[in-house]
């Protein structure tokens, strides 16, 4: 079985020496990495400990610039197609988008009971770019690392150089996006509320002014639990999906092919539905903090 | 797996995301299905309408159509009438045309008779007078008698 699986990657690395198992998914976990050296200077990280060893100074190319190509290009798309809309005779592509904007439109009319216009299209932009960078994790593993890979070793001089191209597999990109989600909750409360009315919802909700100290206890793990769970639910199940096909791709040999078709069809169930959970949440958070105490 | 400064990437990615699809790719969307929606209430309202108008349009075409057929009527009676009348007429001036005709044959008649009788008279006055003259051609001379004999010529 080893022999089997080595072959293969042999294969899949068109021709490099043989990985084992663990350097494969070692290597498809790693990042692209560029940030600031141990001797101060900056650059392309060449392996995995240099990578981690630049610490907070440091970028993952590959999935921020995936996840801002995703994102721009999801959004010049849209407004190609609403700059061409009409009303009396919309095209194929127009009635897609209009689809899509319905159905965040309807969730948002749902959950959000608020007056603040900017929450539709925030609920569109995470719905659509989530689902967008969640998809990628269904273009086969090694195609576009592979051929990254080769880029960089031919072009660059970086030997095995890593290209992640899920960027919802990077907890840097989900956690960017829910405490960015956060920041929100937190200004609107207190623009909503006033800073004492959000305090006050911290400190004597649920049992009331004497119980002061146990309602924090209580209310403010809350609130930090809604960005924390909100982008780790989404990294995890991402993550999990692309560590199963990194599996498949390097234990199977000639038999991934249906273990990956499988695995593929249940993951189109996770793609859209960790797009619309991530979506509803912000939606409902957001609504959470529009509203006012008196009712 | 630690975070570093793609987080901050990625958060001023989602708000200049954020504000670019609220500025210039949610209105266009929000407009035209504004739009549509606007438009297929007026469509509905002005189907509606036309309903309406329809049935008011017939009522009025049932009316006027009573009112054109009660019209037909009283004209093709006033015809009739007319022509009972243009009859009547003709037949009195017809009427009165034969009694003048009559009349002048009449009088004609009259006249001819006249005619007759006067020429008549004159014609028996001669023969009376030529019957006289041959019985009294010996005796009686015809100035002495003249006279009396235009007397009796007028007598007749």
């Amino acid at each position: 079985m080893a022999e089997l699986a080595e072959a293969a990657h042999a294969a899949l690395e068109h021709g490099a020496e043989a990985q084992t198992v663990q350097e494969y998914i070692t290597h498809h976990l790693s990042y692209l990495t560029y940030g600031k050296h141990v001797d101060g200077s900056w650059g392309l990280a060449h392996t995995p400990e240099e990578a981690v060893n630049m610490g907070f100074w440091s970028i993952h190319v590959d999935t921020l610039g995936w996840s801002v190509f995703i994102g721009a290009a999801f959004l010049l798309f849209f407004r190609y197609v609403g700059k061409r809309a009409t009303v009396d005779r919309p095209s194929g592509m127009q009635n897609f988008v209009e689809m899509i904007f319905e159905f965040v439109d309807a969730r948002v009319a749902e959950g959000f009971n608020g007056k603040n216009p900017l929450v539709a299209p925030l609920a569109l932009t995470i719905f659509v770019w989530i689902i967008l960078m969640n998809t990628m994790d269904l273009v086969p593993v090694d195609w576009i690392t592979g051929l990254a890979t080769l880029v960089g070793e031919h072009g660059f001089g970086l030997e095995h150089m890593s290209f992640k191209i899920v960027p919802t597999t990077d907890v840097n990109i989900t956690m960017g996006m829910s405490l960015s989600v956060f920041a929100l909750i937190i200004y609107y409360s207190i623009k909503m509320k006033g800073l004492g009315g959000f305090l006050s919802e911290l400190a004597f909700h649920p049992f009331g002014k004497w119980m002061l100290p146990f309602n924090l206890i209580i209310e403010v793990p809350t609130l930090f639990a809604k960005p924390i769970s909100l982008g780790l639910r989404l990294f995890g199940n991402l993550y999990a999906g692309e560590l199963l096909f990194l599996l498949i791709a390097s234990m199977l040999g000639i038999f991934q092919l249906p273990a990956h078709f499988i695995w593929a069809v249940f993951h189109l169930l996770v793609i859209p539905l960790q797009a619309f959970v991530f979506m509803m949440l912000t939606i409902v958070y957001l609504n959470a903090a529009h509203e006012t105490p008196d009712h | 797996m630690s975070f570093n400064l793609t987080f901050i990437g990625q958060s001023i990615a989602f708000f200049v995301f954020w504000w670019f699809c609220q500025a210039k790719v949610w209105p266009l969307f929000a407009n035209i299905l504004e739009q549509r929606k606007q438009k297929i209430a007026d469509g509905l309202e002005a189907g509606a309408r036309g309903e309406k108008d329809l049935e008011l349009a017939q009522a009025r075409v049932i009316k006027q159509l009573k009112e054109v057929k009660a019209q037909a009527a009283t004209i093709i009676d006033q015809a009739n009438k007319r022509g009972s009348q243009i009859v009547d007429e003709a037949k009195d001036q017809a009427r009165e045309e034969g009694q003048r005709i009559i009349a002048g044959a009449k009088a004609e008649i009259e006249q001819e008779v006249n005619r007759a009788k006067e020429s008549l008279r004159e014609q028996v006055s001669a023969i009376a007078i030529a019957g006289a003259e041959k019985i009294l051609e010996s005796s009686i001379d015809q100035a002495a008698n003249e006279e009396m004999l235009s007397k009796l010529a007028a007598e007749l």
